[in-house]
């Protein structure tokens, strides 16, 4: 059995009076991928920002409960975020590439944190655009501006520069819904060969991009999990008739 | 660019492929133990015969699975269909192969009957390269080649008719060959429906590659099949 490295317990959130996550009990074993599913406002994506701390930019929300990484709590008065979000990486909807080169946006957070080694610099840069699967198409255009890139290649950079700063887990918000069938695919690739080195949590809207590379499925419904199993039991046999309707798209 | 469901397809194929050569096995070691009368080896057949049947759920519930994961469409949702087909012909195959292994057990020591020999003889020989040559079409995807092998189904159909003629005339000639010639007719026609599963298999490989499903023989299905 692999260790538990993200546990969540009686997980609230409120948007002011508004309960958007109704006490969410869900762990995380190290390494596979975890698919969040369900209707929009159901909210998985608010419970994927809770994760390494995203809603703490929004302001009104208060949250109770307990998330534990490697079994230290993420919220404790004294939790590092900047540390925090360094292993626990995220990648959003819509490819967000800042406006430098390649290069700069893969190292970007190593830049910050103050590394100032070429040698090493180069050796991440590359060893992060491999991963990403994109190293060959940009490799003879590092220095040239990520904005000319396609979207499939600026989301598989935005990976890449997640990857620099070696995260444990990462998180992605629908990283395909903007994005083409062909660009789609890449990603899903991307991942599925990320998955033995990372503890992968996707939010997505697309149920077959779930059954095709997640490992674990777990479905919400208006705040609630309702639901999580391996990915062929959701879509198989579910063992609540919420998920199965969902899942038919009978409803969402 | 490659997919899971290609690495699973490649792996599905393999484990069709795999049940197929065991089945192959079986046929030939039933028509063996019946040639040579070899009760031993009959009732190993026959306490193996579960091993088929656990392969055919395995590869089951694997094409269920890829379906329901992966909604295959076009060239994939045929090759998972042609496997979640002829499995089951397969899987049937190999109970006609443990209904010979049975008869060889049930013929003990009586008498042969030198023509039926020769006749049975004839059908085991064309079945079991049927058989083997069913899957060589499979794993070259060759539809030719399936297309051809209806005719041995045919001429399988035409020995078990004269099979059938030649055990009544027997028995009419002298009763005492009544059990025997009995097991002679079940025997020949184990083999006929081994022959009208292998041409199901081989339909389904001509709908993998085309597209069409067709019916191979249809005008000469045997009629107490």
């Amino acid at each position: 059995m692999s260790e538990e490295i993200l546990t969540t317990q009686d997980l609230h959130l409120y948007y002011g009076e508004k309960e958007a996550l109704k006490g969410i009990n869900l762990n995380f074993d190290a390494k596979g991928i975890t698919a969040l599913i369900g209707p929009s406002g159901c909210g998985k994506s608010t419970y994927l920002r809770t994760l390494n701390r995203m809603n703490d930019l929004i302001p009104n929300v208060t949250i109770t409960g307990t998330i534990k990484f490697k079994g230290e709590n993420l919220y404790a008065p004294n939790a590092d975020t900047v540390e925090i979000r360094k292993e626990i990486g995220m990648v959003f909807q819509q490819p967000n590439p800042f406006p430098f080169s390649i290069y700069d946006n893969v190292i970007y957070g190593l830049r910050i944190a103050g590394e100032k080694d070429k040698e090493k610099l180069d050796a991440v840069v590359e060893k992060s655009l491999r991963q990403a699967a994109v190293w060959d198409e940009v490799k003879d255009h590092l220095h040239e501006s990520a904005l000319a890139l396609s979207g499939g290649q600026q989301q598989r950079v935005c990976i890449a520069r997640v990857l620099a700063v070696s995260p444990e887990i990462i998180l992605l918000d629908e990283p395909t819904s903007a994005l083409d069938p062909v660009s789609s695919s890449q990603i899903e690739a991307t991942l599925l060969n990320l998955r033995h080195d990372y503890t992968i949590i996707i939010v997505t809207h697309n149920l077959q991009q779930a059954s095709r590379i997640a490992d674990r499925t777990a479905f919400f419904m208006n705040g609630e999990l309702v639901e999580v199993d391996q990915t062929k039991n959701i879509f198989m046999n579910p063992a609540k008739k919420q998920t199965e309707d969902y899942i038919s798209g009978r409803f969402g | 660019m490659r997919r899971l469901f290609d690495d699973e397809l490649a792996e599905l194929d393999a484990d069709f492929t795999e049940m197929g050569m065991l089945v192959s096995e079986v046929i030939q070691q039933a028509v063996d133990s019946f040639t040579n009368r070899d009760a031993v080896a009959a009732q190993q057949i026959i306490d193996q015969d579960h091993q088929i049947n656990e392969r055919e759920i395995a590869l089951e519930k694997k094409t269920f699975e890829m379906i329901a994961l992966y909604q295959p469409v076009t060239t994939d949702l045929r090759e998972i269909v042609t496997i979640l087909k002829a499995v089951s012909e397969l899987e049937r195959a190999g109970d006609h192969a443990r209904n010979i292994a049975h008869a060889t057990i049930k013929f003990g020591s009586k008498q042969k009957i030198p023509v039926l020999e020769q006749l049975l003889g004839q059908m085991g020989l064309l079945t079991t390269q049927m058989v083997k040559d069913v899957l060589t079409a499979y794993v070259n995807k060759d539809e030719d080649e399936a297309r051809e092998l209806a005719a041995v189904d045919r001429k399988l159909d035409q020995l078990n008719h004269q099979v059938r003629a030649d055990s009544y005339e027997q028995m009419r000639l002298d009763p005492a060959f009544e059990t025997g010639a009995s097991i002679y007719l079940n025997v020949a026609q184990d083999l006929s429906r081994i022959g009208d599963y292998v041409t199901n298999v081989c339909e389904w490989i001509v709908y993998l590659k085309s597209g069409q499903i067709i019916e191979l023989n249809s005008a000469s299905q045997d009629g107490e099949g």
